[in-house]
């Protein structure tokens, strides 16, 4: 014998017909999809919450070790290609456009275009990975990786060879722990993929699209950071 | 879609409450893309100490857009902009409590 539901103590002698009438994803803890729409959107909020702080952390760090180290830092983000650098910028922002038009064709019961949108952003979201490795492997080649392969000099100022090797840290940190966060989100795009297609989502139930959404936006701005963090400076 | 007048602090309606114009995404990608290219223009102008600063102004605005638009914070209830800004609030106090430690360490040698 289960406990009654909230939904059953306020509406007593419902029971039955309720449960028969509820949306498949409506969980038996919510009032109703709006009240389950809220709670999942909010938790999700608190997560980015943290993700900005945890990303802040290493933000502060980098700060600080540039205002002690402002030549090498100047001298590290030399050895970044800006046009690569744009180019991966731009197909970020495309694949938030994509994944909120994803949201937005959930929202409207366009089950085509939401599947649709969904494969976008993760083809553009691979897109920037691939090239994310091409520039790594061009730094490694370099000999610009931290750490015992790291063989670059810096002719012109061998005073600052340290402190690019710090930039460096920061570089691989930074845009390492950025694209962690794309290859998870690809693998959640993949799973998403698969229930857009089978017709889950529509303007009842699009919250968990909603949710990947407000987590793919997030890693799209700690890109706009890095971008001119990384690559532009003089 | 139908356009529900309203949008906050509802509890107990479906979540289909509002669909926000197509046109509003695409005017949010065209400003994030003008954003970018003015960040790497600024860049290769000479501004002495702004160049930092300017480049952070443009990133805060983008990042604002894509949280207020892409991330539909504008149509959220207020328990939402709860959370978003009280973590930012939190990461201001991280940035000025470090920095009024490491900008006045005027005895350090670096």
């Amino acid at each position: 014998m289960r406990n009654p539901t909230l939904h059953e103590l306020q509406h007593p002698g419902t029971s039955d017909d309720a449960h028969a009438h509820h949306h498949p994803f409506l969980q038996h803890h919510f009032e109703d999809l709006g009240q389950q729409h809220e709670a999942s959107t909010l938790g999700m909020w608190f997560f980015v919450a943290q993700e900005i702080l945890f990303f802040g952390g290493i933000f502060m760090a980098y700060s600080v070790y540039r205002h002690m180290y402002p030549e090498a830092w100047s001298a590290g983000a030399h050895h970044q290609n800006w046009k690569i650098g744009l180019f991966n910028t731009i197909v970020l922002i495309g694949s938030s456009l994509t994944m909120a038009l994803a949201v937005w064709g959930a929202q409207g019961a366009k089950r085509k275009l939401t599947t649709v949108m969904l494969v976008l952003t993760l083809l553009l979201g691979m897109t920037f990975v691939g090239v994310k490795g091409f520039e790594y492997r061009e730094h490694i080649h370099e000999g610009l990786f931290p750490g015992s392969h790291f063989t670059y000099v810096d002719h012109a100022h061998p005073e600052l060879t340290r402190g690019v090797e710090l930039f460096m840290v920061f570089y691989f940190t930074m845009t390492g722990l950025h694209a962690l966060h794309m290859i998870i989100g690809a693998g959640l795009l993949i799973w998403f993929i698969k229930r857009a297609w089978r017709g889950d989502f529509g303007p009842e139930y699009y919250s968990p699209v909603e949710i990947m959404g407000l987590y793919w936006h997030f890693v799209d701005i700690v890109w706009i950071f890095l971008f001119p963090l990384l690559y532009l400076i003089h | 879609m139908a356009h529900a007048p309203d949008h906050a602090d509802h509890v107990g309606h479906s979540p289909a409450h509002h669909q926000a114009p197509l046109g509003m995404y695409f005017a949010v990608f065209f400003a994030l893309m003008g954003g970018t290219i003015l960040t790497v223009i600024a860049s290769h102008v000479n501004l002495g100490h702004w160049n930092t600063p300017v480049a952070l102004a443009i990133a805060i605005i983008k990042a604002t857009l894509v949280i207020l638009w892409f991330m539909h914070v504008i149509h959220s209830p207020r328990m939402t902009w709860v959370i978003v800004i009280s973590s930012f609030l939190w990461l201001g106090v991280l940035f000025v409590l470090m920095f009024s430690d490491y900008l006045t360490r005027i005895w350090n040698i670096y």
